[in-house]
C-alpha cells in the first residue's frame, strides 16, 4: 500500500459541512437551508427526502452554487468537493466543476434543453464542453449514450427536436447528457416526479444501472419515501431547512427516530398491508422558514413536544452506525442545561 | 359498512364513448380524426361504496367523470344515475340529478377563482340552484350563510376565515375549501378527480381521512381517481384499472394487489415503489418497454398489445372483452379465456 491517505478520506467524495442558505424576501429572512450537514461516499447513493418547501432544491443549487443572488445568499458553511471547497472556487473553476465533476438532472428536462436546438447540437455541445473531442466524436458519443438510455433508432432520432420526444423520452436524453461528461457526482432533484409510474421505474432503474456501471454517486432529491427505500444507500431526512435525521436506508425505515420521520413513514398508504379504517396522520401545516424563531421547527406538530423543544433546536446524537437524530427526546435531561 | 345491507347501484356506466375531433383546415374546418379519449367501458357504482379509478396519465379518468357529470356530450353510451339516464334526460330533469354529483379537483389552486372569498366559493353552487329555483324556498340568505360556516368547520376549516381569498390558504386548506364547496348542495355522489395527488404525504393522509369519516358521516358515494395505487387500494372498495380508454380490470379493492390478473396491472403494481427497503430489494419488476401510444387510432385488438410482455397471434386483431372471473374481479385479457 503506498497511498498514504487514510481510506476514510478517500471514500469521501462530497462533504456538506454546516450549510446554510437565506434569502432576504420582503416578509423577512427565509432560512431555506439551515446548518446542515452530510457526505457523501464514492459510489453512493443518497437520497434527501422531505416536502415541499423543506429546502432540498436549494441544498442542490447551493452545492452547484446556482443559488440566485440577489435575493438569496449562502451565508456558512463548507461543501467540500475532493477536499476542496466549491464555495471559494473562481467562475472558471466552477465552470469545469459543473458537467466535468457534478452533472444535474431535474424534475422539468426543459430546464436543461434548448427547445430550439435539435438533441445532437445539444449533446454535442455539452460534450465539446467538457471533453477535448472532434464533433464528429462527440456525435458517436452522444449515439451510444442515448442508446445507453434506452432511446430506440438513436442514430436518426438524435437529430430532432426536444419537442418531438415524449416525456418519458425526454428525462432519458437530459439522463444522457448529464451522464456523457462521466462526471464523478450526479445530482438528480425529482427526476421521475412528473412521470407516469411505469416510466418512473424504467427511468430509476436506469439512473441505478449507469451509476454502477460508471462509477457515478448519487443525489437523489425525492419526497417520495418508496423511491428512496429502492434506491437509496443513506438517506437525510429534511424538515424546514433542517437535517432532522440521517441513517443508513435500513435503518431509517426499521427504525425511524425523529417523531417527523416516523408519522411520515405511517402517513403512506401501504399497497403490500392490510389496512382498516384511518391512516396515521401528522396534524397541521409545514411551518413557515420566515425568520423561525430557534426551537425544535416540528414541534407544533409533535406529540411528544416538551417544553425545551419550544425554545431550543435540539442537538444531534448518534444512535450508532451513523444513525443521527435532532431531536430532545434523545437528549439526556442533564444534557438539556449543558446544551 | 355493515354486510346485511343490500347493494343498489347509485350510478350505472354503459359502453360509454367519449371521443373529442381533430379538425383540420382553416376556413372550411373538418375532421380528421378523433382521440378516443373513453373507448367504451362499462362499470357500476354501488351506494355507499368507492370506486377508484387508476392508470396512467392520459389513460381518460378525468374524461371518464367529466362525461359523467355531463360536462361533455358522451359521443355514445348512456350513464345513468338513480335510475335516469343523464345523457337523454331532458334539461331541467339532468340539472335536478346533477346536484347530486358533484366533483373534487386535483389542483385547489386552479380549480378555486381567486377573486372570489371562501364564503363565496363555498356558497355559490347553492346560489346557483336558487337562482334556477331548483332548491327549497326555505333556503335564504341566511340559511345559506349558516350553511357555509357548518361546512367549513366539518371539513376543518376556522369560520373565521370565511372573508379570505384561496391565496391565503395553503395547499391542503384549499383542498379543503374545495372538499366543503362539493358537499354544499347535500349530493350523493362525489367524482373526485385526483384531489390528493398535488399534496404532501402529510398533507395527504389529512385528506384522506376526512374523505373517509364523512363517507361514513353522510352515506356518500365517491368515484376516486388517483394515480398513485397505494391510495386507490386505500380508499377504494372496488378499483377500476384504464388504460387507453378502456377498462383492463374491475375488481375488489383488496384483491388487487394479492391477485392481479391483467398483464398492465401486474405492471403497474410492480412499478410502484413501496416504502420499504427490505420489500424493495426482494421484488421483481416488470419493466414496460416504451411509452403509452396515441389514443387518435381506431384500435381492433387488445389495447395493451403495443407494451404487453404476453402478448399473442390472437390479441393483435381481437379485442377481448371483459370477462367475469368470480363475484368480485372481471378482467379483459386474452389470457383468462
Ligand atoms: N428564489 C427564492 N426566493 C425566495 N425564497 C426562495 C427562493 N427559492 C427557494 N426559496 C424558499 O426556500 C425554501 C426551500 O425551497 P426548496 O429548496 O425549493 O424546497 P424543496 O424542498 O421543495 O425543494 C422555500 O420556503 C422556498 O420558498
Ligand atoms: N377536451 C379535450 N379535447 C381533446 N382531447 C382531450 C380533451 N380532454 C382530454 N383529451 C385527451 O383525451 C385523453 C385522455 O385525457 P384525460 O381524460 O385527461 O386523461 P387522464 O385524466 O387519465 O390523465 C388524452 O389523450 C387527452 O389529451
Ligand atoms: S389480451 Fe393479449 S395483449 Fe392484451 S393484455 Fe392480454 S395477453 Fe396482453
Ligand atoms: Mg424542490
Ligand atoms: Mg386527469
Amino acid at each position: 500500500m503506498t497511498n498514504a491517505t487514510s481510506p476514510d478520506t478517500y471514500k469521501r467524495l462530497l462533504e456538506v459541512k454546516g450549510l446554510q442558505t437565506y434569502f432576504k424576501t420582503d416578509a423577512g429572512i427565509v432560512k431555506a437551508v439551515d446548518g446542515i450537514s452530510f457526505t457523501l461516499n464514492k459510489g453512493e447513493t443518497l437520497g434527501i427526502v422531505g416536502e415541499s418547501g423543506s429546502g432540498k432544491s436549494v441544498t442542490n443549487l447551493s452545492i452547484m452554487r446556482l443559488i440566485p443572488s440577489p435575493p438569496g445568499k449562502i451565508v456558512g458553511g463548507e461543501v467540500l468537493f475532493e477536499g476542496k471547497d466549491i464555495l471559494k472556487l473562481s467562475e472558471s473553476e466552477l465552470r469545469h466543476l459543473r458537467g466535468n465533476d457534478i452533472s444535474m438532472i431535474f424534475q422539468d428536462p426543459m430546464t436543461s434543453l434548448n427547445p430550439f436546438l435539435r438533441i445532437s447540437t445539444q449533446m454535442i455541445e455539452t460534450i465539446r464542453l467538457h471533453k477535448t473531442m472532434s464533433r464528429k466524436e462527440a456525435l458517436a458519443k452522444s449515439i451510444e449514450m442515448l442508446k445507453l438510455v434506452g432511446i430506440p433508432a438513436a442514430e436518426e432520432r438524435i437529430h430532432s427536436y426536444p419537442h418531438q420526444f415524449s416525456g418519458g423520452m425526454r428525462q432519458r436524453v437530459m439522463i444522457a447528457m448529464a451522464l456523457s461528461c462521466e462526471a464523478k457526482i450526479l445530482i438528480a432533484d425529482e427526476p421521475t416526479t412528473a412521470l407516469d409510474v411505469t416510466i418512473q421505474a424504467q427511468i430509476l432503474e436506469l439512473i441505478q444501472e449507469l451509476s454502477k456501471k460508471l462509477d457515478t454517486a448519487v443525489i437523489l432529491i425525492t419526497h417520495d419515501l418508496g423511491v428512496v427505500a429502492g434506491m437509496c444507500d443513506t438517506v437525510c431526512v429534511m424538515y424546514a431547512g433542517k437535517i432532522v435525521e440521517k441513517a443508513k436506508t435500513d435503518d431509517l425505515y426499521a427504525k425511524p427516530s425523529h417523531p417527523y420521520t416516523f408519522g411520515l413513514i405511517q402517513s403512506v398508504p401501504r399497497l403490500d398491508k392490510a389496512h382498516d379504517g384511518k391512516l396515521f396522520s401528522i396534524e397541521g401545516q409545514p411551518p413557515n422558514v420566515i425568520d423561525l424563531p430557534p426551537c425544535c421547527p416540528f414541534h407544533p406538530r409533535c406529540h411528544k413536544a416538551m417544553d425545551i423543544c419550544r425554545t431550543k433546536y435540539p442537538p444531534t446524537k448518534d444512535l450508532g452506525n451513523g444513525h443521527e437524530v435532532s431531536c430532545w427526546l434523545f437528549i439526556d435531561e442533564k444534557e438539556h442545561s449543558h446544551e | 359498512m355493515s354486510k346485511t345491507t343490500e347493494k343498489r347501484p347509485l350510478l350505472e356506466v354503459v359502453d360509454l364513448k367519449q371521443h373529442f375531433p381533430i379538425e383540420s383546415g382553416f376556413i372550411i374546418r373538418r375532421q380528421i380524426g378523433a382521440v378516443r379519449a373513453v373507448d367504451g367501458i362499462s362499470f357500476t357504482v354501488n351506494e355507499g361504496e368507492t370506486l377508484g379509478i387508476v392508470g396512467e396519465s392520459g389513460c381518460g379518468k378525468s374524461t371518464t367523470v367529466r362525461s359523467i357529470a355531463q360536462l361533455y356530450k358522451p359521443t355514445s353510451g348512456s350513464v345513468i344515475f338513480d335510475g335516469i339516464d343523464l345523457v337523454n334526460a331532458p334539461r331541467e330533469q339532468m340539472l335536478d340529478a346533477r346536484k347530486n354529483i358533484q366533483m373534487i379537483f386535483q389542483d385547489p389552486y386552479a380549480s378555486l377563482d381567486p377573486r372570489m372569498t371562501v364564503r363565496t366559493i363555498i356558497a355559490e353552487p347553492l346560489e346557483i340552484y336558487r337562482t334556477r329555483g331548483m332548491l327549497d324556498p326555505s333556503v335564504t340568505k341566511d340559511v345559506i350563510e349558516r350553511r357555509v360556516e357548518e361546512l367549513m368547520e366539518r371539513v376543518g376549516l376556522n369560520k373565521a376565515f370565511k372573508n379570505r381569498y384561496p391565496h391565503e390558504f395553503s395547499g391542503g386548506q384549499r383542498q379543503r375549501i374545495g372538499i366543503a364547496r362539493a358537499l354544499a348542495l347535500n349530493p350523493k355522489i362525489i367524482l373526485a378527480d385526483e384531489p390528493v395527488s398535488a399534496l404532501d404525504v402529510s398533507i395527504q393522509s389529512q385528506i384522506l381521512n376526512l374523505l373517509h369519516d364523512l363517507q361514513k358521516e353522510l352515506g356518500l358515494t365517491y368515484v376516486f381517481i388517483a394515480h398513485d395505487l397505494a391510495v386507490i387500494e386505500y380508499i377504494s372498495t372496488r378499483v377500476a384499472v384504464m388504460y387507453l380508454g378502456k377498462i383492463m380490470e374491475l375488481s375488489r379493492s383488496s384483491d388487487l394487489y394479492k391477485n392481479p390478473l391483467h398483464p398492465y396491472t401486474k405492471a403497474l403494481l410492480s412499478a410502484a415503489p413501496i416504502p420499504d427497503p427490505v420489500i424493495e430489494r426482494k421484488r421483481q419488476r416488470i419493466i414496460l418497454t416504451g411509452d403509452v401510444p396515441s389514443p387518435n387510432k381506431e384500435r381492433f385488438g387488445c389495447y395493451f398489445y403495443d407494451r404487453c410482455p404476453y402478448k399473442m397471434e390472437k390479441c393483435k386483431t381481437n379485442i377481448p372483452p371483459m370477462k367475469r372471473i368470480d363475484e368480485n374481479h372481471e378482467v379483459a385479457c386474452w389470457l383468462y379465456e
